[in-house]
């Protein structure tokens, strides 16, 4: 048997608003907001995608496992990119010199592998390992 | 299977006498469409963190190399992009479509939307391969060919190699969306559904739609998000 019949014209709509959505997120994307470019970016690309999902792929009309299997993407999508991410923002806070003088910023930028340290030089090819500080090693 | 009666709405006799389509194990067809609907979404769980493990490495990288993410991401044809997710979006709106057609038993309909998304995935992955031409010729592909102004060549490559495995991978899922829509498509023409089993349809629409919003993330996050933090 059918399940929801949802009218066409809700999927008409569902698209309008989508395309609105996309129209906002490229216009947005040709100003510099700083830091604010990414949250708002994917503000709206979360929007567009719980559209699709409650309306195109009718969680919304589904059952409560199903919901709860819908759910159950996300709940483990956040703990693969919230976890690791909290791992590397916090892996400065213990060394950082300012010690507790810099108890303010509990966030630093984290740390990029060493490599980058070789290119601010000239040249990382030329020269061997002459100015190195602490042993950086040229990859890539 | 005699299909003859596709178009019949509503009043089968009976679940009296069991549908075709209804398999021994399950009671009801229902119970065995809420069956199918939760495996196809374990399955799409499963694809949410496949992709998820290369959103979390772009992630990373991005916050390492800002500048370069800023660079390589302005090298991107920001027209095509904004295009191609216009078509894969209208893509969606087809299958959903393709999906109402079969549930209300109009097999005509069914296959001309079907047939409608195919061609709009066909145009999306059209436009991506003159994107990645273009990409080969300014030799922005990572490698050895490889080749980038500035100081931060390097990092730009891994931001490439992010580009073209997250966007190759989402094309390969286009692909094999395009050879399932089609193999819907024929039943579809062959009357196979009907209001009380259109199963495949809603289940590679979920497919179709799930693909959908892998790009609503990838496009703003490879075209959009650092294009506006280029230097000069």
């Amino acid at each position: 048997m059918a399940g929801h019949l949802a009218p066409k014209s809700l999927y008409y709509s569902i698209f309008g608003a989508l395309m609105v959505l996309t129209i906002a997120t490229v216009e947005v994307a040709t100003h510099n907001f700083g830091a604010l470019n990414f949250p708002v970016a994917i503000g709206i690309a979360i929007t567009k995608a719980t559209l699709v999902i409650l309306f195109f792929m009718h969680a919304k009309y589904s059952s409560k496992l199903t919901k709860l299997f819908v759910g159950t993407a996300f709940f483990f999508l956040s703990i693969l990119l919230g976890l690791t991410m909290t791992d590397y923002f916090s892996r400065g806070l213990d060394t950082y010199p300012g010690g507790a003088g810099g108890a303010g910023y509990s966030v630093r930028q984290p740390r990029p592998p060493a490599v980058l340290k070789v290119d601010e030089g000239e040249s990382h090819e030329g020269g061997a390992e002459g100015k190195s500080e602490g042993g950086a090693e040229p990859a890539h | 299977m005699a299909e003859a009666a596709v178009t019949a709405h509503g009043d089968h006799g009976a679940h009296a006498h069991h549908h075709p389509d209804l398999q021994h194990h399950f009671d009801t067809l229902e119970q065995q469409h809420e069956a199918a609907t939760l495996g196809m979404w374990m399955f799409l769980i499963t694809e949410v963190l496949f992709f998820g493990g290369l959103f979390l490495a772009y992630m990373l990288y991005r916050v390492w190399y800002p500048e370069a993410w800023a660079e390589g991401s302005y090298q991107l044809n920001l027209t095509l992009g904004t295009v191609n997710t216009v078509v894969l979006i209208g893509s969606s709106l087809t299958m959903a479509l393709a999906v109402r057609s079969a549930q209300t038993g109009l097999r005509r309909g069914t296959v001309v939307w079907l047939i409608l998304t195919m061609l709009l995935g066909l145009v999306f992955l059209i436009i991506k391969y003159f994107e990645y031409a273009e990409k080969f010729t300014h030799h922005h592909v990572p490698g050895s060919n490889f080749a980038f102004p500035g100081p931060h060549a390097p990092q730009v490559q891994i931001y490439f190699s992010l580009y073209f495995l997250m966007t190759g991978l989402h094309a390969t899922h286009m692909l094999i969306g395009f050879g399932l829509l089609s193999v819907i498509a024929w039943m579809a023409h062959r009357g196979r559904f009907s209001p009380e089993w259109y199963t495949p349809v809603e289940m590679s629409g979920l497919y179709w739609h799930f693909v959908d919003i892998v790009w609503i993330f990838l496009f703003p996050l490879l075209y959009l998000v650092d294009r506006a933090h280029v230097p000069g």
